[in-house]
């Protein structure tokens, strides 16, 4: 099989994969079989679907290893909360889903905006370096979060730093985060924004811009000796990494009446890059099954108890340990290669 | 015939399950029970099974107490595990345990219309706007109010001075009221310093303000562990004011590697000591003891007073676990907001308000020989 047809059978297997699983969860809706426990998780999937696969943008495909994902998800939550509450006021005449959207666009352009001002300095590093730079703008962004204030008083929003003393109704108050929020998020929505994050990831892989980030990372020296602009094709990647998680961020706050920016530590970028890890680094079918299976995996344990948490990283510990076991990999490897040699032939009988 | 036979035989048994499942009426709570904040949570997970084995154990209102759903005090997982909880058959919650998650599970308890009573958290946003939540413990706010009358009442100072934790709600929420009250009580606020997690100070600067400003007292509406390194920080340069904490104080005596001898004296507005030799509170203190092999802290005695709470709403208002959780929200409200309810249970006697916030008396402890003594 050539490489091109390979990269597009992948790529329609990832979204036949998410549109399969959209179609079998609104079915299970409509007929009631699915449980509330189940269908409250359905939007956070979504978003951490969003996280993974543009976290995987960074970290597998582009090759640097970012911590810090968690605060663009907040800046991006944050901001689209605030807007959310501001357009209500302001234009109530608007639907749920119109300012729904509006939040996830702005939310994204906010987190881009950081992902701008962050990559500059950054992306100067490399490695270790990068990693830990990253950690601490994650940190900074939630530091910076907890000394931000925002009020509505009627339509007009006021906002202040360092001051917890504004006009009008709290949106946004410091530590305490955003309260009363009105949830408009939906797994339709969070279902779209899953698909368009993969149109957009696949498009830019595939791309010449993408086969120019992939030479970076394998080789920097090679890549910039046929002409590569490195800086150039690293910040694209960071920064649409960034977008598309401030998208995800918007849509995540949306879905809860409060939220913290505590919430978004190092823990929770930390979460993000186990999922990209243990669903292989550059795979995004990976990253968005891994997202999905190590988000309900913990709430499927409930019945465990107190050991729930306990055996969760046991699992994490076998499907790291096993994904790397030789023997097993040599299975999956042969399997794959009898499945494609059978593909030949039928190549050849056609 | 044997068909027939085989018929009622399953038919009873069916009807035998439907009675089994109907039991009791479901409550469960849902908290921290792992991660930094698990003491609160499990406190509260034991003492509710302790509370309603009792009350089974009356014979009146039965509970069947589901089990406690973790949250790790993260509002969007406590969303979680109370959706795992109506997929049960949830009919009352006693939660949740921490003030954000409360907050967020309140937000869908309020539009399910299911009653929640939570023993903990202390927000005043918890039952703010919504009337099917109501608290065991006082709010933030009340907090700080309660505590500068306490102070004011017993004349145990005129000069006081507040260390405060700028960057948690808690502290910042306890301290605005407090201050308001004091100086309407006539307190003189002589100093006040703040600091926040992330820059974990020596508290050198804070403490010295307050020994500069001559504060008699210094009042801590913080968490025990930064208390821990105030107390060291003050004994270091002589100062010797007193120390007056809130519910955030509670469990100072029991962190690992710390001085109980730097405790001496401070006192602590809490409902609960574990030493109190009043009958109830010392046999509730015995079983948890006898059970879980710990001491139990105000959490657990807010869980326990919060069950007995709701078997006495149940029997008011005749509450059974036939009930849809949407029917038990409303008469419970309606029973818990009459003038005449009120419950007297070991963290004091409790009346509610239609806001949900508790009406009781504020009580306060003092640290003699590194345990609580009432005063």
């Amino acid at each position: 099989m050539s490489m091109k047809k390979k990269t597009f059978l992948m790529t329609a297997v990832t979204f036949a994969v998410v549109i399969a699983a959209f179609i079998i969860c609104q079915v299970l809706i409509e007929n009631k079989l699915m449980s509330r426990a189940l269908r409250g998780q359905l939007i956070p999937i979504c978003c951490y679907i969003v996280m993974a696969v543009s976290l995987n943008l960074t970290v597998g495909i582009s090759g640097e290893l970012s911590l810090g994902h968690a605060g663009f998800m907040s800046i991006g939550a944050f901001s689209g909360i605030v807007l959310a509450a501001w357009l209500k006021a302001r234009f109530p005449e608007l639907s749920d889903l119109a300012r729904l959207l509006m939040a996830i666009v702005c939310g994204g352009l906010f987190s881009g905006v950081a992902g701008v001002l962050i990559g500059v300095p950054v992306l100067r590093l490399r490695g270790d370096y990068l990693a830990i730079v990253t950690l601490a703008f994650g940190e900074i962004i939630r530091n910076i979060l907890n000394l931000v204030y925002f009020s509505l008083e009627g339509a007009t929003l006021h906002a202040s730093f360092n001051q917890p003393v504004l006009p009008g109704k709290f949106v946004y108050n410091g530590p305490a985060g955003a309260q009363g929020v009105t949830k408009i998020a939906t797994f339709e929505v969070g279902f779209a924004l899953v698909l368009f994050t993969l149109l957009v990831v696949f498009n830019l892989v595939n791309s010449r811009s993408g086969r120019a980030i992939k030479a970076i990372r394998d080789n920097r020296i090679a890549a910039e000796s046929v002409g590569i602009n490195v800086t150039k094709y690293k910040m694209m990647a960071f920064v649409i990494s960034a977008v598309l998680a401030g998208m995800a961020g918007a849509l995540f706050g949306l879905n809860y009446s409060t939220l913290q920016a505590s919430k978004f530590n190092v823990d929770a970028s930390i979460q993000v890059l186990v999922f990209v890890v243990l669903g292989g680094l550059g795979s995004i079918l990976g990253s968005v099954i891994s997202a999905t299976v190590l988000y309900v995996l913990p709430e499927m344990l409930r019945e465990f108890a107190q050991y729930r948490m306990l055996i969760y990283a046991v699992i994490l510990i076998l499907v790291m340990v096993l994904g790397n076991n030789p023997t097993l990999r040599g299975i999956v490897n042969r399997v794959g290669e009898s499945l494609r040699g059978k593909n030949r032939k039928g190549d050849k009988a056609a | 015939m044997k068909k027939l036979l085989a018929l009622v035989l399953a038919l009873a048994m069916t009807l035998g399950m439907a009675s089994a499942v109907a039991d009791g009426i479901k409550i469960a709570t849902i908290g921290p029970l792992t991660g930094p904040y698990a003491i609160y949570g499990q406190n509260v997970a034991n003492a509710l099974l302790i509370a309603a084995e009792e009350v089974n154990a009356l014979g009146g209102v039965q509970f069947e107490v589901l089990e406690a759903q973790d949250d790790q005090g993260d509002p969007t997982l406590a969303v979680n595990a109370y959706n795992a909880l109506m997929d049960q058959g949830l009919q009352m919650l006693a939660g949740t345990v921490t003030s954000g998650a409360c907050i967020a599970v309140g937000a869908e308890a309020f539009n399910d219309r299911v009653f929640c009573l939570t023993p903990s958290a202390s927000n005043d946003l918890v039952t703010a706007d919504k009337d099917n939540m109501f608290q065991i413990c006082f709010t933030d706010s009340n907090q700080g109010r309660a505590s500068a009358q306490y102070i004011a009442t017993y004349g145990l100072a005129t000069k006081v001075g507040v260390i405060y934790n700028n960057a948690i709600d808690y502290s910042m929420g306890i301290r605005n009221t407090f201050v308001a009250e004091a100086a309407e009580l006539g307190l003189e606020v002589v100093a006040e310093a703040t600091f926040s997690d992330d820059n974990a100070p020596d508290f050198s600067v804070q403490v010295d303000a307050m020994k500069q400003a001559g504060a008699e007292l210094v009042f801590l509406p913080i968490y025990y562990t930064p208390a821990a390194n105030i107390l060291a920080r003050a004994k270091a340069v002589e100062y010797a004011p007193i120390f007056f904490g809130v519910d955030g104080m509670d469990g100072i005596l029991t962190m690992e590697g710390f001085d109980t001898s730097l405790a001496e004296g401070v006192m602590l507005l809490t409902p609960f000591s574990a030493d109190s030799t009043e009958p109830r509170t010392a046999a509730f203190v015995a079983k948890y003891q006898e059970l879980y092999n710990d001491i139990p802290n105000q959490f657990a005695a807010d869980a326990y007073d919060a069950v007995y709470v709701l078997a006495d709403l149940c029997t008011k208002a005749g509450v059974t676990a036939e009930d849809s959780y949407d029917a038990i929200c409303e008469k419970l409200i309606a029973a818990i907001t009459a003038e005449d309810f009120h419950y007297d249970g070991i963290t004091g006697d409790m009346q509610w308000a239609t806001d949900g916030t508790v009406n009781k008396l504020p009580q306060a402890v003092t640290i003699v020989d590194g345990a609580y003594k009432l005063n």
